[in-house]
């Protein structure tokens, strides 16, 4: 059973280093959509220190959720989750091995970009740490929750624009969360409590998300 | 005859509100073949489907071993291959890995690999990514599943979709190896696959 979990994370990630840049969208999106902020508000340290972590932390949300339409359509669409449907893996850990690998290539490269893209915000050094922590905790809940919604989705012609419409508000605990615990470590208020939720809502997540998942899948199998 | 395998009684299947057929009742003992005849919506895919446990019968039931097949559904997709449609190939894998990627989520040994990609003359093609395929290729690297992975029951939809007569050949060699080994094939098919007698089920539009 760990084979095949461990095949369905070794074969998507193949599959997104062999689409190259196609599969570092989210990251490209991310980097860029942040990058036009200085040049839209202006440079201004104080404002931009003001917005940064909201900004990062809404285009994290964006670029996971833009990705995430993919996540089971092409394997819908060739006939792929047929074959991940009779294997030997329940489809509740098919799930979670797609959404694992899905965040290798989408949330934890965010992570690793994220302190970077701080400094380009003019936050504070002493928040690069935490807005670092917090995507790490975050971005693994955005992929679990979306995994619903894509499961859902499969079949729908565009049906991005109703992925959004399903997720993006399922998304608000952890915007909020998110924000406000890196803004309390960088105020000195300490975040601690904030990062507590945020680990709650992720195992929440991995616990629930797949079976949710799994029902959609079954449903679309049929 | 020995005991049925598999056997269906008075199985109806619904789908969107509409009636797709009723009263479908079979049993097919071990090295039995079923064909599955019948026009374009006659329900021949959505029959293949319900034997495969994704869709719950509108009527009847289905058995295995006399033991009801939904009563254990993880049991149940364990034991059966489903060729449908679609290959189920991703392009940018090579012959090889597809192949081995569907023998590790069948959570079988690999040890058949080469063989079943010998059984259709996929050899030379193990290290070309599949999307450089042609369709044919595609249908039997499909097929080649069926020999990667021993499982008794096999459902093929069209299996026979744009082979050429040689692999048509080789496919229904592999039909007949495994009916010898004991095992079970529901085929729906337009052509004559030249199958030793096999059960024919007509389905009526």
């Amino acid at each position: 059973m760990s084979a095949a979990f461990a095949a369905i994370v070794r074969r998507d990630l193949r599959l997104g280093l062999r689409r190259g840049a196609g599969s570092l969208q989210p990251l490209l999106f991310f980097v860029i959509a942040l990058a036009l902020f200085p040049l839209g508000v202006g440079p201004a340290a104080e404002v931009l220190e003001r917005i940064g972590v909201g900004v990062i932390w809404v285009l994290a949300l964006l670029a996971v959720m833009l990705s995430l339409d993919r996540l089971y359509q092409g394997d819908a669409e060739d006939g792929s989750l047929d074959l991940l449907g009779l294997g030997a893996l329940p489809l509740e850990l098919v799930a979670l091995a797609k959404c694992a690998a899905h965040w290798l290539t989408s949330g934890f490269l965010l992570v690793l970009v994220s302190p970077l893209l701080a400094i380009l915000m003019q936050l504070p050094p002493e928040a690069l740490g935490p807005i670092a922590l917090a995507l790490l905790l975050g971005t693994p809940t955005l992929i679990l929750i979306g995994s619903i919604g894509a499961a859902l989705m499969i079949g729908a012609r565009r049906g991005s624009a109703l992925l959004a419409l399903l997720v993006l508000p399922l998304y608000v605990p952890v915007l909020i969360f998110g924000v406000s615990a890196v803004e309390g470590e960088v105020m000195g208020l300490g975040g601690r409590a904030q990062f507590l939720i945020l680990g709650a809502m992720l195992l929440a997540a991995l616990a629930l998300a797949p079976f949710a998942t799994a029902a959609a899948l079954r449903l679309a199998l049929e | 005859m020995s005991d049925p395998l598999l056997s269906a009684d008075g199985l109806a299947c619904v789908r969107g509100g509409r009636l797709v057929f009723e009263g479908l009742s079979f049993a097919l003992a071990p090295g039995e073949a079923l064909l599955l005849r019948g026009p374009n919506g006659a329900g021949k895919s959505s029959l293949l489907r319900l034997l495969a446990g994704f869709l719950a019968p509108g009527a009847g039931a289905l058995w295995w071993h006399g033991r009801p097949v939904l009563a254990d559904a993880a049991e149940h997709r364990a034991r059966l291959h489903l060729i449908g449609h679609s290959n189920a190939i991703k392009g940018a894998l090579t012959v090889r890995e597809n192949l081995r990627f569907a023998v590790a989520i069948a959570g079988a040994p690999a040890t058949l690999l080469e063989r079943a990609l010998a059984g259709f003359e996929l050899t030379a093609l193990g290290d070309v990514p599949a999307a450089y395929l042609s369709a044919g290729q595609q249908r039997r690297l499909a097929l080649a599943r069926l020999l990667a992975a021993s499982r008794p029951l096999w459902l093929l939809d069209e299996p026979d979709a744009g082979l050429d007569a040689a692999n048509r050949a080789h496919l229904t060699r592999a039909v007949a190896a495994h009916r010898a080994a004991g095992g079970i094939a529901v085929i729906a098919t337009h052509r004559d696959l030249g199958l030793a007698a096999p059960q024919v089920l007509e389905l009526a539009a």
